[in-house]
C-alpha cells in the first residue's frame, strides 16, 4: 500500500472512448438539465434580482425589473462591518479547526493504522454530530455556555471572569461555534492524505538527524497538502455563509452578525429582494477568487 | 472510498483505485472526502484494504526505537496524541451527550434547566406541539429528494466515468459549483427564481431544492465506484453473449450497489439535516431543522431532543454494525487468501 500514494488513475478508470455516445447523452441530459434549471438560473435570477427596483406607490415587497447598481453600492457600504466579520470569522474558525484536527487526523490516519476497526470506530465519532441535528448541537453549547451554565458560573465562582461577563453573544462564542460544527469538516479530508502518507519518508527524515518539528515541517505536511486544502475550503466556504451561529438566537448577538444574517434577514424578513440578492452575489464572487486564488497559491490546481 | 461503506465488495483488490480515480475531471476529489465520510461507513474501506502487515511494519519504527537520546521524548509524544484524540473526540461528543440526557428532562415548554428524570418524552414523543407533523415531512422530502438525486447523480456518475464527450469539462464544473456555493446563496436563489415565477413554497419547492444540492454530492460517490470497477467483468457478460441491458443490471448495477447506497444515504442525511437552504425555501411549511430555528426563540421542547436521540442512535447502530460486519468479512477473507 505503500506505493499507492503515488498511483495514478487506474487503468480501468480509462473509458472506452466515444462508445455509442447517445447513451451517455440519455445518461446526463436529465441531471444536467435539472442543475441547468434549478442552480444555474437561480443565479442567474438572483443577479437579476439584485439590479431590480422598487415598484413606485407599490407594496413592501414588490419589485420591478431595473438597472440599481446602487443597491450594491448601498449594500455593501451599510453591511460591510458584516461581511468583513464574516470572512475574518471563517478564516479564525477555519485556523482553529485546522490546529485541533490534524492531530487528530494524525493519529486516526497514522498511528493505529494496523488496527482497521479502531481506526473506523474512531472516525465514526468524528462524524458522529452528523447524526444529529447541526441546530441542537448549536444550541447544546449555547446552553452550556449561557449564563447559568456550568462553565460561566464556574468561572465566576473562580473570580477569573467579571461578574457581569457573558459568553454567549459574543464573537469568541461565534467563532467557537463555527470551529465546533466545522471539525469534522477539516478532519475527514485531512485523514484520508494522511492516511494514505507513506511513512517510510518520516522514517528517513529521522535517520537524517532532522529534530521531529522539522521531520513534520517538511515532510508531514506537504505530503498532507491536498487534505490541508479540502479540508480548509469545506470550512471557509459553509463558515463563511452561515447563519446560525452568529443568531442572535444561537451564539451570536446584534453585535456578530455575519453577511449570511444580513441576507436572510433582508430576504425572509423584510423582504428587500434586491439587496439580499447583492450580498449573496458580493459573498459568493468573494469567496470564488479567494478560492481560486488559495488554490493557485497552494499549488494543487488539479483539485479544481 | 464511499463505495465501500454500505457493504463488501472486493474493496481489497484496488485499495488506492478510488481515491485517485476523480482527479481527471477536478471538482471530485476535495469533496468526495467529505462526501463518503458523511454517509457513514466509508472508513473501513480503506482500512481493510491496508493488507496488515506491511503498514504495521512500515509503522513501528516511528513511534518505537530511535536514537536512545531521543527515547523520552518519543514515549512522551507517543502517550500525549492518544490522550490528545481521546480529549478531541470527547469535545465532539459533548453537545450530542447534552441533547440526549435533556430528552429526559422533566421539563415544561421550556427545556433548560434540569428539573428531573422522566421517560414521558420519549414514549409521549408526538405531545409536542409541530414536532411529529415537522419530522414527517423531513422524512417525506428526504426520501422523495434522495430518490431523485440518487437516480439524477447515478446516471451522470456512469456517462462521466465510461464515456468521453465534449463539453466535459463544463459538465465537472456544473458539478463542482453547487459544492463550492454557500447555502444561503443557494437558498436565496432558489427562492428568488419561485418568487420572479410566482410559485407558492411548500414541499414541492423544498424537494427540488434539496435534489438539487444533493446530485453533485450523488455524483461525487458513486462515481468513485464507477472507476474502481473492473471493466473485465462487463467485457466477460458480452462475451458470454449478454445483451448491453442484461450486462447492465446483472453486473454493473450490482456491483455498484454499494456505491449507490452510500450515495442514497449521505443525500438523506444531507436532506435531512438541511437547514439553511430549506428555510429560504419552505413558505410555512416546517422541516425538522426548521421547527428547531423556529422554537430556539421561545424554548425547545424535549420532544425534540428525543426525536434527534432516536435518529441520531438509529444512524449510530447502523454505521458501527456495517463496520463490523465488514471488519469480520475481510478478517475472513484474508484468512482465505492465507
Amino acid at each position: 500500500m505503500a506505493f499507492s500514494a503515488f498511483a495514478s488513475a487506474p487503468a480501468a478508470a480509462e473509458p472506452a472512448v466515444r462508445r455509442r455516445s447517445w447513451i451517455a447523452l440519455v445518461l446526463l441530459l436529465p441531471g444536467i438539465l435539472y442543475l441547468l434549471l434549478f442552480f444555474i438560473t437561480p443565479l442567474i435570477s438572483l443577479v437579476f434580482t439584485s439590479f431590480q427596483q422598487p415598484v413606485i406607490n407599490g407594496d413592501i415587497g414588490q419589485y420591478s425589473a431595473g438597472f440599481q447598481w446602487s443597491n450594491y453600492t448601498d449594500s455593501v457600504v451599510q453591511y460591510l462591518p458584516l461581511i468583513l466579520r464574516a470572512f475574518g470569522y471563517a478564516l479564525l474558525a477555519t485556523l482553529l479547526a485546522l490546529v485541533i484536527s490534524y492531530p487528530l487526523a494524525y493519529f486516526i490516519g497514522v498511528k493505529v493504522r494496523g488496527f482497521p476497526l479502531v481506526q473506523s470506530l474512531l472516525l465514526t465519532l468524528v462524524i458522529a454530530p452528523f447524526f444529529i441535528s447541526f441546530l441542537l448541537r448549536t444550541l447544546a453549547w449555547k446552553q452550556i455556555m449561557s449564563d447559568e451554565g456550568p462553565i460561566v458560573v464556574g468561572l465566576k465562582a473562580l473570580s477569573i471572569f467579571p461578574s457581569d461577563g457573558h459568553i454567549t453573544g459574543t464573537p469568541f462564542a461565534v467563532i467557537f461555534g463555527l470551529t465546533y460544527n466545522f471539525i469534522p469538516f477539516m478532519t475527514l479530508p485531512l485523514y484520508a492524505t494522511l492516511e494514505r502518507l507513506d511513512v517510510r519518508y518520516i522514517e528517513a527524515g529521522n535517520d537524517l538527524y532532522a529534530s521531529p518539528f522539522t521531520t513534520f515541517r517538511k515532510i508531514t505536511v506537504p505530503l498532507s497538502l491536498p487534505g490541508i486544502v479540502s479540508g480548509t475550503l469545506l470550512t471557509f466556504i459553509p463558515a463563511a455563509g452561515d447563519y446560525i451561529n452568529a443568531s442572535g438566537d444561537f451564539l451570536g448577538s446584534a453585535q456578530t452578525s455575519m453577511v449570511g444574517n444580513a441576507i436572510e434577514s433582508n430576504f425572509l424578513v423584510t423582504q428587500n429582494y434586491p439587496v439580499a440578492a447583492a450580498l449573496s452575489i458580493v459573498l459568493m464572487a468573494v469567496i470564488l477568487i479567494i478560492v481560486g486564488f488559495y488554490v493557485r497559491r497552494a499549488g494543487t490546481e488539479d483539485l479544481i | 472510498m464511499s463505495a465501500e461503506s454500505v457493504s463488501g465488495g472486493p474493496s481489497w483488490t484496488k485499495p488506492r483505485a478510488r481515491g485517485v480515480a476523480g482527479a481527471d475531471s477536478g471538482a471530485p476529489r476535495i469533496w468526495s472526502l467529505s462526501a463518503d465520510a458523511a454517509a457513514g461507513a466509508s472508513t473501513l474501506a480503506k482500512a481493510t484494504a491496508t493488507p496488515g502487515g506491511s503498514a504495521r511494519e512500515l509503522e513501528a519504527p516511528v513511534g518505537g526505537a530511535g536514537a536512545p537520546g531521543r527515547r523520552r521524548g518519543i514515549r512522551f509524544r507517543g502517550l500525549g496524541l492518544p490522550v490528545y484524540t481521546a480529549l478531541a473526540l470527547l469535545f465532539l461528543l459533548i453537545p450530542i451527550a447534552y441533547t440526549f440526557v435533556f430528552s429526559f428532562n422533566n421539563s415544561g415548554k421550556l427545556n433548560i434547566a434540569w428539573q428531573g428524570f422522566t421517560l414521558d418524552k420519549w414514549t409521549n414523543v408526538c405531545a409536542a406541539q409541530g414536532v411529529c407533523e415537522a419530522f414527517a415531512n423531513s422524512i417525506l422530502v428526504g426520501v422523495v429528494a434522495t430518490v431523485l438525486a440518487t437516480a439524477l447523480g447515478t446516471a451522470i456518475a456512469i456517462a462521466l466515468v465510461r464515456y468521453r464527450f465534449r463539453a466535459r469539462s463544463a459538465i465537472s464544473l456544473l458539478l463542482f459549483l453547487p459544492m463550492a456555493t454557500p447555502e444561503v446563496v443557494l437558498g436565496a436563489g432558489l427562492a428568488a427564481q419561485f418568487l420572479s415565477l410566482g410559485v407558492n413554497k411548500g414541499l414541492v419547492t423544498i424537494i427540488i431544492a434539496h435534489t438539487m444540492f444533493c446530485i453533485s454530492f450523488v455524483v461525487v460517490t458513486v462515481k468513485a465506484r464507477v472507476a474502481s470497477l473492473d471493466p473485465a467483468l462487463e467485457e466477460a457478460g458480452r462475451d458470454l453473449y449478454g445483451s448491453a441491458v442484461a450486462v447492465f443490471w446483472r453486473i454493473t448495477f450490482p456491483l455498484l450497489l454499494p456505491g449507490i447506497a452510500a450515495a442514497a444515504l449521505l443525500s438523506f442525511a444531507l436532506s435531512f439535516d438541511d437547514f439553511i437552504i430549506t428555510n429560504f425555501n419552505s413558505g410555512a411549511v416546517d422541516t425538522f431543522p426548521k421547527f428547531i430555528y423556529i422554537a430556539a426563540a421561545r424554548g425547545i421542547p424535549a420532544e425534540a431532543n428525543v426525536v434527534a436521540s432516536a435518529v441520531f442512535i438509529l444512524a449510530i447502530v447502523i454505521v458501527v454494525v456495517a463496520q463490523v460486519t465488514r471488519a469480520a468479512r475481510a478478517a475472513r477473507l484474508a484468512r482465505l487468501r492465507g
